[in-house]
């Protein structure tokens, strides 16, 4: 029984991956501020589903990953997915019952306020962005919400990911 | 995250988990790596004769060019010697190739795909064939990061090529625009002046183009002038980078060393 409790981790690394690869994936320049956030998505998404398997040190370490990943400064993309990580698992129970829209207009919240995060961190370290191109990424995370969320459902279903 | 900031002590750490994000990096550069070896092999026989006999005529004309800066350089160490200055020449080379990989947007950076392994380190420059691009601040054992000259944080002492006058240029998160700041009202700059590297930090090599000038204002109310240029390095277009080592010989040594350059230029194939 204690096997069947826990089963899919590897499901769940790889659609980390995937979503790592997807930030990192070359884009046209004009496209390239308003990209999805792809990885934080996913981390919010799995902390929805299972709140007691993707938690904040799992969410702190893919932001450092991210990090790393992007050349920013160690630790700011971190924060920020912890920071983002706790407030989805403290309202999870409340967004799973939103309808979907609803949930797309959490996750513009939530997108929001990780940005916010980042250009805090960049504004004391004298790189801030001065556009407002630089909000669109949580326009455009907001918009493809339920598709990625639709996506990731099935994957947990299909694969019994618990 | 302020320890990374303010101190560099975690940059280990950081090298580590490059480890772990070279492999996604790899992954997501293939395609346009194959895309890029496929467009190669299906090149038609007519557009490679071309190429082919135009780079034979490049070569030609640089290998005549090449011949003749060897015995200038010798020529200038000779003066140099004579007027006891000891300005280090000789460079070593690496060149390296861009992953198409993208990072933040709104900061200038490439990954290019050497590191530690081939004894790249932080602070190295970074050129094109056309000028300097930026510098390493990140290193890991596959892979490492450069801030290119027009990220924000960066800046590089050059000067004016025409009359020598000291500046600096400072990127401005644009990939096309540089700025030169603090430069008077009077200073003797215009419209297309070349700006090459000055050496004067310690960090690039000297004598390598930067920028050149897209535009001055004068400005009697402001107490500098309003400078702009543009980045000679195709900033956005290069697909391989060199990466340079400063010669820690002075000199005295450097004669032998470019004796040998030449001999292995001017050999015939």
């Amino acid at each position: 029984m204690a096997l069947a409790k826990q089963q899919g981790g590897v499901i769940i690394l790889l659609t980390f991956i995937i979503a790592l690869a997807l930030m990192m994936m070359p884009m046209p320049e004009w496209a390239e501020t308003s990209r999805p956030q792809w990885l934080l998505m996913v981390t919010i998404y799995w902390c929805l589903a299972l709140p007691d398997r993707v938690g904040v040190i799992i969410a702190w370490l893919t932001g450092l990953v991210l990090d790393v990943a992007t050349g920013s400064l160690l630790g700011q993309n971190a924060i920020g997915f912890a920071i983002v990580a706790f407030l989805a698992i403290k309202l999870h129970l409340r967004i799973r019952l939103f309808p979907q829209w609803q949930q797309a207009l959490s996750i513009l919240i939530l997108v929001a306020l990780y940005q916010i995060i980042i250009l805090w961190a960049k504004g004391f370290t004298g790189q801030s962005a001065q556009t407002w191109a630089y909000w669109l990424a949580s326009v455009t995370s907001m918009l493809l919400w339920p598709f990625v969320f639709t996506l990731l459902r099935g994957v947990r279903r299909f694969y019994r990911v618990r | 995250m302020v320890a990374d900031h303010r101190q560099h002590h975690i940059e280990t750490i950081r090298s580590i988990i490059s480890v772990l994000v070279y492999p996604i990096q790899y992954l997501v550069n293939l395609p346009i790596a194959a895309s890029e070896w496929m467009g190669d092999n299906l090149s038609s026989r007519e557009t490679l004769r071309e190429e082919n006999e135009r780079l034979r005529m490049q070569h030609l004309l640089f290998k005549a060019q090449l011949q003749k800066l060897a015995s200038l350089k010798v020529e200038n160490i000779r003066l140099r010697e004579l007027l006891q200055s000891s300005k280090k020449i000789g460079e070593n080379v690496l060149i390296a190739e861009l992953l198409a990989v993208d990072l933040d947007p709104f900061s200038r950076q490439i990954v290019i795909n050497k590191g530690t392994r081939d004894k790249v380190s932080i602070g190295q420059p970074v050129l094109d064939a056309e000028g300097i691009m930026g510098q390493i601040v990140h290193v890991g054992p596959f892979s490492s990061t450069a801030m290119l000259i027009t990220d924000s944080n960066h800046a590089i002492p050059v000067l004016v090529n025409r009359n020598g006058l000291r500046a600096i240029v400072v990127g401005t998160g644009a990939p096309d625009q540089l700025n030169i700041p603090y430069l008077p009202n009077s200073a003797d700059i215009t419209v297309g002046d070349l700006l090459t590297s000055s050496g004067l930090g310690g960090r690039f090599p000297p004598d390598y183009p930067v920028a050149r000038v897209t535009g001055v204002t004068f400005d009697p109310t402001q107490p500098y002038a309003t400078v702009t240029a543009e980045p000679v390095a195709l900033l956005e277009r290069s697909q391989e980078v060199l990466l340079v080592w400063l010669a820690e010989k002075n000199a005295i040594a450097a004669p032998q060393d470019n004796e040998g350059m030449k001999d292995r230029v001017n050999t015939p194939p």
